[in-house]
């Protein structure tokens, strides 16, 4: 299509770049109408089979992508929110629905469906690298399959303004192959585990005694708040605040004690806590892997 | 009756001119500007307004683009970038692209058919005015912080009363009501005037085709622009009163608003573009010596790609999740446009290669129109490939080819078109040599701003970011890009300040400095506010061309505002029809009018009682008024 184009667009260059030299200097006799009648005609044909035959390409490219749906798909319901992604897979082992956020576990060669919801504005879920954008719009759910083929990191981003902060909803997600896929899928099942010292058992029970969990869940503790992301096993996660920073503990201390500094417009409250108290409660949250 | 006069004497219309003087000027000062419904003041106006409002968004577009130069930069907040680039979008859709056009055409339309105003006087100035009225109700609350902040197109839910609260989504939608209600009032007006008030002799087929261009731009403008009135008005319904059309929970539907707002959003481009065509048409016909080769195609052309444009708006909603097939008839449809707009690509050149062209500033500024909105044509080509939109819808990408259309499409021209015309408004001709230092300037400067967002949308940049990660990789063509832009802002710089030294300054035009073979260049530069002594008479499609004696055709009064109202078709004259003079309901009416919409915002009852003075203030617009020769008629 690139090709097509930027022909055309020289061969319309030539000719304008033609039409002024020949005018410029007046060689040989100005062209005749007719023979200007005979050359629209001409254009007309070469326009009328440049369209057909892209038109004709898109078409059977549009009918390929259709095409590649299996029905043995992973299902994965994914919630887009301002400014974040809640995402759920289907326990193979238990039957549950298990929940993570704003990164997106894929296997490798396998067929995704990823059954996109809004919670409250419309969305659009982009990862460049492996599919077109496909809107998320409340009060509807669009189906989008993906068959990952090659093994990486990739960025994806929310593609539809969504308010305030809609250019830092971001998020990651990783393509691995099956084994280590169905392994992370174990991991991500499991509730989260007692802590083993004083310094994040404080840390936990900041966190469920604290605001957090009013909008956090940690499964295996006694948060189940719904309006954030599930951080059962944040730790694991290479990102916080939907691909906004990476995940440390200096950023994630700093993104606790005042997120409004580093995504400005952010929904989540700042949290009132000494310092030793921030400390703990980040380290149990980078604990929880 | 009028009688057909092929040599009239030069005494009787020097004479004439003292009588037409009487009648035609505005009364002086303060109460003339209040009243006048002269449509070259009128369109002076328009003009000065859109052309500060052009300087002010671009200047907001400089600042989005400082911000962007690098990535992580915090000299802009996510609050101040989604307010910067909702208002440069709405203002510059909305209170710039439409009605400059409309502007152009209300000062133009007439002077080209030889006619001394509009069809509807009064119905020009209460346009201007409640234009005027958009133009506050967007700017001065962003004065007083209120800012709209949600996109130039405010999608529900996001504008829906859940998650817009405050006011500043209704200050956008009735921004949109004040300015599509007076878009509507100045195209019916400019579809009437070429309709039925063309000169004898200028039959359809030896119409100019900026008149063409302008004729279907205003059928086009009052068919599309109802749906947009009619989404932001559900919309306010929605806020204001609770009703439910976009909200899913109670059986309302988001993607209704997206496909009312296409449907007036797509042909909104061609609304833009179509104008911009009949500027080059006229250019190339005055620079080139010859006739556009091809005029039946380009009428074709035109009047096709006016229809085309109310079947492709679902291009713009490839990524909502639409059936396959439904998809494929838009990507069909969207590139089907791109026939008759090559075949007028293919005319103009044409006519450059056969005609004996002068490259001065206007024709140079069409050759710069070729060369850019062709790729933004391609790249339009592009984006029509559902299966390839959906990469490429909502990245930078988009922002390219959008700007490569609307500033390379249609603000080129029209800068081609102000320098053309400006020796006919203002009497004198600007610099040629600054006119093409400028155009050098913008041109290169364009296409080094806005080339690499090409390359940007493929990296996978989305638009309406206010930042981007280092990690992204897209920080050295943000730079090329807004070094770009700085170039091209100084361009821009030239043409203002080269605009405003050549009105005071510049050389002398008299009547035909271009030789031009329309029939504005037959009256004098600028035009008394009657425009013609006499009437032109036309045998051809360009009468300045005919060897003389012109013929001109008298008998319009001399002691009140006449107009010649002739035939659809043929343009044979029918009568002799009243035209009014200065009036001040126009501004009242507005006033009334302004009083309803602003008070809409904060009460459904504005409608009910706002009402009211709006009809008062339309029962003094059409009060009957005895004209004077009536009076002695009735006289015993």
């Amino acid at each position: 299509m690139l090709w097509v184009c930027g022909a055309v667009y020289l061969l319309v260059l030539a000719f304008l770049g033609w039409a002024i030299w020949r005018s410029r200097h007046q060689t040989g006799t100005a062209p005749q109408d007719h023979h200007m009648r005979a050359g629209l005609l001409t254009w007309a044909l070469i326009i009328t089979a440049g369209i057909g035959t892209l038109a004709t390409a898109s078409f059977l490219v549009d009918r390929a992508l259709a095409a590649a749906r299996q029905e043995d798909a992973l299902i994965i319901r994914i919630t887009a929110h301002q400014w974040w992604w809640r995402i759920t897979y289907l326990d193979p082992a238990s039957g549950a629905w298990i929940e993570t956020a704003n990164e997106l576990h894929l296997p490798l060669g396998q067929t995704a469906r990823l059954e996109l919801a809004a919670s409250d504005v419309i969305h659009s879920f982009w990862v460049p690298n492996l599919s077109g954008k496909l809107d998320v719009i409340p009060g509807r759910r669009n189906v989008l399959d993906i068959t990952p083929q090659r093994v990486g990191w990739y960025r994806g981003q929310c593609a539809e303004f969504c308010g305030l902060q809609h250019a830092l909803m971001g998020l990651d997600v990783r393509v691995a192959p099956a084994e280590e896929f169905a392994a992370w899928l174990a991991t991500q099942a499991a509730p989260a585990a007692e802590p083993p010292d004083t310094v994040l058992a404080r840390g936990r029970d900041l966190f469920t005694s604290g605001p957090c969990a009013a909008c956090h869940t940690v499964r295996g503790t006694g948060a189940a708040g719904q309006a954030g992301p599930d951080l059962t096993h944040f730790g694991a996660r290479r990102t916080l605040a939907a691909s906004t920073l990476t995940n440390n503990r200096g950023n994630l201390q700093g993104w606790i004690v005042n997120p409004e500094a580093l995504k400005p417009g952010t929904l989540m409250p700042a949290t009132e806590l000494t310092p030793e108290d921030a400390d703990a409660l980040a380290r149990y949250l980078a604990w929880l892997r | 009756m009028a009688a057909l006069d092929l040599n009239a004497p030069q005494a009787d219309l020097a004479q004439d001119a003292a009588a037409l003087d009487a009648i035609w000027r505005d009364p002086p000062g303060i109460r003339g500007f209040l009243t006048t419904v002269d449509h070259k003041r009128i369109a002076a106006r328009y003009l000065v307004t859109t052309l500060a409002l052009l300087v002010i968004a671009g200047i907001l577009a400089l600042d989005m683009r400082l911000q962007l130069s690098q990535p992580g930069l915090e000299r802009m907040g996510p609050q101040a970038y989604n307010e910067a680039f909702t208002l440069h979008g709405s203002t510059m859709l909305f209170l710039v692209s439409v009605p400059v056009m409309e502007a152009m055409a209300i000062w133009l339309v007439p002077l080209m058919l030889g006619q001394r105003n509009l069809a509807y006087p009064r119905l020009t100035a209460y346009s201007y005015w409640l234009y005027l009225g958009g133009v506050l109700m967007l700017w001065v609350p962003h004065a007083l912080g209120i800012t709209p902040d949600l996109g130039w197109f405010q999608y529900p839910p996001l504008s829906g009363p859940a998650y817009g609260p405050g006011h500043r989504v209704d200050i956008w939608a009735q921004m949109i009501t004040f300015t599509e209600v007076a878009a509507l009032a100045a195209s019916v007006n400019v579809a009437v005037t070429i309709l039925k008030m063309r000169p004898p002799g200028m039959t359809l087929a030896r119409m100019p085709l900026f008149l063409w261009a302008m004729l279907v731009t205003s059928v086009m403008t009052v068919l599309a622009l109802p749906a947009v009135m009619l989404a932001t008005s559900l919309l306010i319904a929605d806020r204001l009163v609770s009703t439910q059309f976009f909200s899913p929970g109670a059986g309302g539907d988001v993607l209704l608003f997206q496909h009312i707002f296409w449907f007036f959003g797509h042909p909104e481009v061609y609304i833009i573009f179509i104008p911009a065509v009949g500027f080059v048409s006229a250019i190339v016909e005055t620079f080139t010596r010859r006739a556009v080769f091809g005029y039946t195609v380009q009428v074709l052309a035109i009047i096709s790609v006016g229809l085309l444009a109310f079947g492709l708006w679902v291009h713009h909603m490839f990524a909502v999740g639409l059936p396959r097939l439904g998809a494929s008839f838009y990507t069909a449809a969207s590139m089907a446009i791109a026939l008759p707009i090559g075949l007028q690509i293919f005319s103009w050149i044409a006519t450059i290669a056969s005609g004996r062209p002068r490259f001065d500033t206007p024709l140079l500024w069409v050759t710069g129109f070729i060369a850019t909105f062709v790729i933004g044509g391609l790249s339009g080509v592009m984006t029509a490939s559902a299966p390839l939109d959906l990469q490429l819808t909502d990245t930078y990408f988009v922002v390219a080819h959008l700007h490569y259309v609307l500033i390379g499409g249609a603000l080129f021209p029209l800068f081609g078109a102000l320098t053309y015309w400006f020796p006919k408004a203002t009497g004198r001709i600007m610099s040629e040599g600054w006119g093409k230092i400028a155009f050098w300037l913008v041109f290169v400067g364009f296409n080094i701003g806005f080339f690499p967002m090409h390359l940007l949308g493929l990296m996978g940049m989305p638009r309406r970011i206010y930042t981007y990660p280092a990690e992204a990789g897209w920080g050295t063509l943000n730079l090329v890009a807004t070094a770009g832009m700085l170039i091209a802002s100084l361009g821009a710089a030239i043409i203002v300040a080269n605009a405003v030294i050549s009105l005071r300054w510049g050389r002398r035009a008299g009547v035909d400095p271009w030789g031009g073979a329309t029939l504005e260049w037959s009256c004098a530069s600028p035009p008394p506010p009657w425009n013609f002594a006499a009437t032109p008479v036309v045998a051809s499609l360009t009468p300045g061309w005919e060897p003389p004696p012109r013929a001109v055709m008298t008998g319009l009064s001399l002691e009140n505002r006449e107009v010649l109202v002739t035939s659809v078709g043929d343009a044979v004259p029918e009568h002799r029809q009243p035209s009014p003079g200065p009036s001040i309901w126009p501004l009242l009416t507005a006033l009334a009018t302004a009083l309803l919409f602003v008070g809409s915002i904060f009460t459904p009852w504005a409608v009910v009682w706002g009402s009211i003075p709006v009809a008062a203030a339309l029962i003094g617009w059409f009060w009957p008024r005895t004209r004077p020769e009536e009076a002695q008629a009735e006289a015993p």
